[in-house]
């Protein structure tokens, strides 16, 4: 029997849950005895002058070894914006110096390295930093209007613009236009591990860095960078790590810092951030003010869709800045609407960078989408669920290009919303919420619906290839290295249950083995749901070539025709046919001569799961608290190769949706200030918000990979948050409301129903 | 300071600064890297761990108020490489995926059922109020939770405990 | 994140507290469950130079009744007070509240001096012990006194504790089986309240209210425990929840908010209390 398709625990876990993992502020590695600390002092102003920076107190407490401010800089060069076309003018330097502009709350202004971890809190404390406050820019409408320009070597706050205005007659044809403009908030990732970075350097005048990151090999080549290293002298390794949700992907200023400070102090240099440095400096998701207009017929018919995008880049551009073309890219979602169209600018704020926020750019679209198609159907007096299903792309074997320009390679996401509806008993929650609102009940129901299209694997910096290495020892036991990156997604049991279906090696002897740039020089990391449908594929294809070497070597030794050799998996080698047990093992092979591969897997393009979801939740309309109750959804990803590492990550994905419907938001005061820079203060979703969850199956594979798998790691949070935001606005409809802002908090929700029943709109 | 404790069944007697948070002389003194530090401001759950037989953060206990108590740490928990009832659980329902909240969400389960040895779903996700989780949606978890229960009174006890009942 | 450096003492008594209060002046502070104090210290919003450590402290741990009273031990953590059977047969509000604060972890280190010393006014059982209009007993250089609870809380952070002085008890009317109600609003469930509203049948005959996070104090309701006096309906009286109250506006709620969930609020909890209806918490919400 297969074991692809079955529900293999985890090989990690024995070691996770007796002795923890080990992360990297948990290291002991050697290398790392008689670790300096960093601790860096950070800018308490979003937007000013540094006049003083004055650290000769610091130096002088107890256990400091050093502080460097902006003027201990040598000739670190700022680090240049990460994407080409950005100007240089958004530089971010290592450490602001007097006479320079601090850009955010947690913008790096000096730093302390202590012998001991507690002596690096009290010197930071005692480094004296004076800032002349300027305006701060919260927010895109504050900064589109240039008043207070953060860069003003720049000119601008402008970052970037993709596409073109909407041609004026757009919607001249539609007997329905429905414009509105919503917000899509900003939100932490909040991995539980905060950043942290070690660095040593060898004697070889190499340098080691434990770092917790996404993806060893691009942190190794921008840290190279930024230091002028060659990338050659960077050793780079990812420990275990706590979870990334996108905010992982690529370095952080703060790792090359650390390696820079060793090589200043000759002694390894460990840092770890507290969770408040976390919430300032780490990268921060989402992050859109979107206006959506959506025009059609009344039989629910939709003609034109437009989006547009104004997106906060924070202080200093990062990859926030290209993430509104993915938005563009799949503003069309699910839908077959004959005119599609999407725009975006991207602004530079006194807030945290953007980045990466599990889904990174598509589930801004499908939110987008999904409000629009709720806006409409509460216009035209349709159930919403009808019509989406007016409006879907009819189901599809071969690519179909959409409206907004993607090429989705498989779907059927009218069979994805009945599926999901039909196990939620739609029709049911629709009489027993009629029935409420007949009785005035306090406790309203709200059922939303959202169905969604994604993509997967898309190039990001890596093509969309990725490689593995299969090594079969002469102990019998294997060995994976794979350049994909998991920070909780279960490569390691995944991988080698690809391995073990050709193999017939048992799952628990073989391992898997990422992140070290030593040995596994070449990798695209763990982002965009791209692991499995191409490190995988290529795990998969390892395997599958090994075979082949080893049936060559088979042949030989065993003077046999080599198509008369067969795998024989009971024995984990080969046989000839028709008498299995009496071949030579993989072991045997491997003996004499290593039995290795190396291989690299190319995906034609990149694939699209889909789904639909439904969340019903209860509204207490005198208070405006709403309770999730029920998430039903279905979840397609192609063929799953392990069904209970899937569903992990649908359960992981559709929380972090609820979460940003309902509760979690990174809110700035007017100068600025973070107001939500701690886990009392930021709600982060926890287990009494959420109910179990109802998962339904459906499985469409792709032809892109010959895994026949889609990306699993975001679709439950892009179908999720729409789902609940518009299920909040269902329990309230009858009261006059059409649409609240996420997070839908109860004070949002109470005013929502008050202002409706005011009359005016909302 | 001079502080005392047994850790996991072992004596335990160490110079602290006074200021020596117990999830810091657990990690930094004492080598026990299993609890993890997610927050300042005991709101994550990811340093709990049982002091004489009760679930508390360690980021928010001073080690010197743990002098004389007996401390349970993930790594306290199974007993001769056999995992306990809850470690079990959270590894056939697939409880955990990053790892970093699960020391203290295991401790914090054992904490509930030994509290509510026959929990319902929305009294688990209620005894887990304190741990945060960003991975797993807490669905698997509270299976977990819910499964290790069935294995009778053993879930809610660490293994010190036990011995004490036994002898 | 760590505190700044402190002197630590631990003592085992009542007297041993005063005295060392008494020698470390000003700049010592009580520590008892730790779980007010040293999360502001983390954040250095606090730096007492000494640690006065009672939680060892056993003669301050306990509930019994009293006379017409229950009297609580300072020390009491407060999955002592939800669990004591004491409590739940004569003050049935105070475990069910207890039961409310944070999680479980927070309860298991938790004082009930400690909550009522902090003054924080969003607290829940200090909203509890003014609706009970319970008794601050303190202890000090010159021996013990009471304090209506009315007359305790002061302003924000500011009691009327003076200098050398620490809480030993709490006591509180014994309410046995009359009605009661708690309506804690939160964001999550194990949140602090955006607002809370505690309702009691008291012995004498009349209704304790009051609220919490309306104000720079946890506060009485005492326009409408004077309206239900007079013999208004539950629906009038919860009406005057807000007057009097100074709601701050923050990024939960702003004061208008906060001033309506104050009347729902109240007339949830006077409904309960009065048996008219159930709790209507949020555990109750989740099917
Ligand atoms: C994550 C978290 C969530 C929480 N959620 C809630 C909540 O939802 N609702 C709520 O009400 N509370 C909540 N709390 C606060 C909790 O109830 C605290 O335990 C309580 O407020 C303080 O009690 P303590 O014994 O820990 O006091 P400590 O922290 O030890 O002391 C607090 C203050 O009181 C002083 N003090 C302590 N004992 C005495 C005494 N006997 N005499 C004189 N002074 C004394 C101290 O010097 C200090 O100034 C929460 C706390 C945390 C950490
Ligand atoms: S680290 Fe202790 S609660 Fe977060
Ligand atoms: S498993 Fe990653 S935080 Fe829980």
């Amino acid at each position: 029997m297969s074991i692809l398709g079955t529900r293999v625990v985890r090989t990690e876990d024995p070691l996770f849950l007796t002795r923890g993992a080990v992360y990297t502020d948990d290291l002991t590695d050697p290398r790392l005895a008689g670790a300096l600390h960093a601790t860096f002092v950070r800018s308490t102003v979003a937007h000013g002058t540094v006049t003083e920076v004055d650290a000769s107190a610091a130096r002088e407490a107890p256990g400091v070894v050093a502080v460097y401010t902006a003027e201990d800089l040598g000739d670190l060069q700022p680090v240049p914006p990460p994407l080409p076309f950005l100007d240089a003018g958004f530089a971010r330097p290592w450490l602001v110096p007097v006479g320079g502009r601090v850009h955010f709350v947690g913008d790096l202004v000096a730093v302390v390295l202590t012998e001991e971890r507690y002596q690096g809190e009290d010197a930071a404390e005692m480094v004296v930093v004076d800032i002349d406050p300027l305006p701060a820019v919260v927010g895109t409408a504050a900064a589109a209007t240039d008043e207070t320009v953060l860069f003003p070597e720049v000119g601008t706050n402008k970052v970037a613009a993709f596409g073109e205005p909407a041609p004026e007659d757009f919607f001249a044809d539609c007997e329905v236009v429905v414009t509105r403009a919503i917000v899509n908030q900003r939100v932490a990732a909040a991995p539980l591990e905060t950043r942290a970075a070690s660095a040593a350097w060898g004697e070889d005048g190499r340098v080691t860095i434990w770092c917790t990151n996404q993806g060893a090999q691009q942190a190794q080549g921008q840290i190279a960078g930024w230091l002028g290293l060659d990338p050659k002298l960077v050793h780079l390794v990812t420990p275990d790590v706590g979870g990334g949700f996108g905010a992982k992907i690529g370095a952080d200023q703060e790792y090359a810092f650390v390696a820079w400070l060793a090589q200043q102090a000759g002694r390894p240099v460990r840092w770890a951030e507290s969770r408040s440095e976390n919430m300032t400096g780490m990268l921060q998701g989402r992050a859109q003010d979107q206006v959506i207009t959506i025009g059609g017929d009344r039989d629910g018919t939709v003609k034109a869709y437009s989006l547009v995008v104004n997106q906060d880049c924070g202080a200093y551009p990062r990859i926030g800045t290209v993430l509104p073309t993915l938005t563009m890219l799949m503003a069309a979602a699910v839908y077959d609407i004959p005119k599609v169209h999407a725009q975006a600018t991207c602004y530079a704020t006194n807030g945290t960078s953007i980045g990466a926020y599990r889904g990174a750019g598509r589930p801004e679209a499908t939110a987008a989408a999904e409000r629009a198609m709720d806006l409409f159907a509460a216009e035209i007096g349709m159930d919403p669920a009808d019509v989406r299903r007016k409006n879907f792309i009819a189901p599809f074997t071969e690519p179909f290009t959409t409206s907004s320009g993607a090429t989705y390679d498989s779907g059927d996401y009218a069979a994805a919303l009945d599926r999901v509806l039909e196990a939620a008993g739609y029709a049911e929650l629709r009489a027993e919420q009629a029935r409420r609102r007949e009785r005035g009940d306090v406790r309203q129901l709200g059922i939303g619906v959202s169905a969604y299209v994604e993509i997967t694997g898309a190039d990001s910096g890596h093509g969309t290839s990725e490689n593995a290495e299969l090594e079969v020892h002469p102990d019998g036991t294997a060995t994976v290295l794979t350049g994909t990156s998991p920070h909780g997604q279960g490569h390691a049991t995944t991988w080698a249950m690809l391995a073990s279906e050709q193999l017939g090696i048992p799952v628990e002897k073989i391992t898997v083995l990422h992140g070290d740039t030593d040995r596994i020089p070449d990798g695209g990391g763990t982002m965009g749901s791209r692991s499995l449908q191409q490190g995988g594929a290529a795990v998969h294809q390892a395997a599958v070539e090994l075979v082949e070497v080893a049936r060559k070597r088979a042949a030989e030794l065993l003077e046999a025709n080599p198509d008369d050799l067969e795998v024989d998996l009971a024995n984990a080698g080969l046989s000839v046919k028709g008498t299995p047990g009496t071949g030579i093992t993989w072991a045997q092979l491997a003996a004499d001569e290593q039995l290795i591969v190396q291989t690299t897997f190319t995906a034609n393009a990149p694939t699209f799961p889909f789904g639909a979801h439904v969340a019903v939740v209860e509204t207490d309309v005198e208070s405006g608290k709403a309770v999730v109750t029920r998430l039903i959804t279905v979840d397609d990803a192609g063929t799953i190769i392990n069904p209970l590492l899937a569903e992990g990550q649908r359960h992981g994905g559709i929380a972090q949706g609820v979460g940003q419907a309902l509760l979690e938001e990174i809110l700035y005061d007017e100068d600025g200030n973070p107001q939500t820079s701690t886990f009392a203060d930021y709600p982060f979703v926890s287990a009494t918000e959420l109910p179990s969850f109802e998962l339904v199956e459906m499985a469409t594979p792709t032809p892109m990979n010959p895994l026949g798998a889609k990306g699993i790691g975001e679709a439950g949070t892009i179908g999720s948050t729409p789902a609940v935001q518009s299920a909040v606005v269902d329990s309230v409809a009858h009261l006059g409301v059409r649409h609240i802002d996420m997070p839908a908090t109860s004070m949002r929700v109470w005013r929502a129903v008050r202002e409706a029943q005011k009359g005016s709109t909302n | 300071m001079q502080v005392s404790m047994t850790v996991n069944g072992q004596q335990r007697t160490d110079e602290v600064e006074p200021r020596t948070l117990l999830a810091h002389h657990l990690r930094d003194n004492l080598g026990l890297t299993a609890t993890n530090i997610g927050c300042d401001s005991t709101s994550c759950g990811a340093c709990t761990v049982m002091v004489d037989g009760l679930t508390v953060k360690s980021c928010t206990v001073l080690a010197l108020q743990a002098e004389g108590s007996e401390v349970t740490t993930l790594e306290g928990l199974s007993t001769d490489g056999e995992l306990h009832p809850v470690q079990a659980a959270f590894r056939s329902e697939h409880g955990l995926q990053c790892g970093f909240c699960t020391s203290g969400m295991v401790m914090a389960a054992v904490g509930v059922l030994a509290d509510n040895p026959n929990p319902t779903d929305r009294e688990v996700r209620e005894g887990l109020e304190g741990n945060l989780c960003r991975c797993t949606g807490y669905h698997n978890i509270v299976q977990a939770v819910l499964k290790a229960a069935e294995s009778g009174p053993a879930a809610g006890q660490v293994p010190s405990a036990k011995q004490e009942v036994t002898a | 994140m760590i505190p700044a450096a402190f002197e630590y003492v631990r003592v085992s008594t009542v007297d041993e507290a005063v005295a060392a209060l008494a020698e470390h002046g000003e700049d010592a502070k009580i520590l008892a469950g730790g779980h007010s104090l040293l999360p502001i210290m983390k954040l250095r919003l606090a730096v007492p130079s000494v640690l006065i450590d009672i939680s060892g402290v056993q003669e301050l741990s306990y509930v019994r009744v009293d006379g017409d009273e229950v009297a609580i031990g300072a020390g009491t953590r407060h999955h002592e007070l939800e669990k004591s059977e004491v409590a739940q047969a004569e003050v049935p509000l105070l475990p069910h509240v207890a039961s409310r604060v944070g999680d479980p972890q927070v309860r298991h280190k938790g004082t009930l001096g400690g909550t009522v010393a902090h003054c924080d006014p969003a607290s829940d059982l200090p909203t509890a012990l003014l609706a009970l209009g319970a008794t601050v007993v303190v202890q000090g250089p010159s021996g013990r006194r009471s304090i209506p609870i009315t007359e305790f809380f002061l302003g924000f952070f500011e009691t009327a504790m003076e200098e050398g002085e620490l809480i030993v008890e709490l006591r509180v009317p014994r309410t046995g089986a009359g009605g009661w109600g708690y309506e804690k609003f939160t964001r999550r469930e194990n949140d602090w309240p955006i607002v809370a509203a505690a309702a009691v049948h008291l012995p004498d005959g009349s209704v304790g209210v009051a609220l919490a996070n309306m104000g720079g104090v946890v506060l009485k309701a005492s326009a409408v425990e004077a309206a239900l006096a007079e013999g208004r309906s539950i629906e009038d009286a919860a009406e005057l929840a807000a007057e009097g109250t100074s709601p701050s506006s923050d990024m939960h709620a702003d004061a208008e908010y906060r001033s309506h969930l104050a009347r729902l609020l109240t007339k949830r909890a006077l409904k309960v209390a009065s048996g008219e209806t159930g709790a209507s918490t949020a555990e109750s919400t989740a099917a």
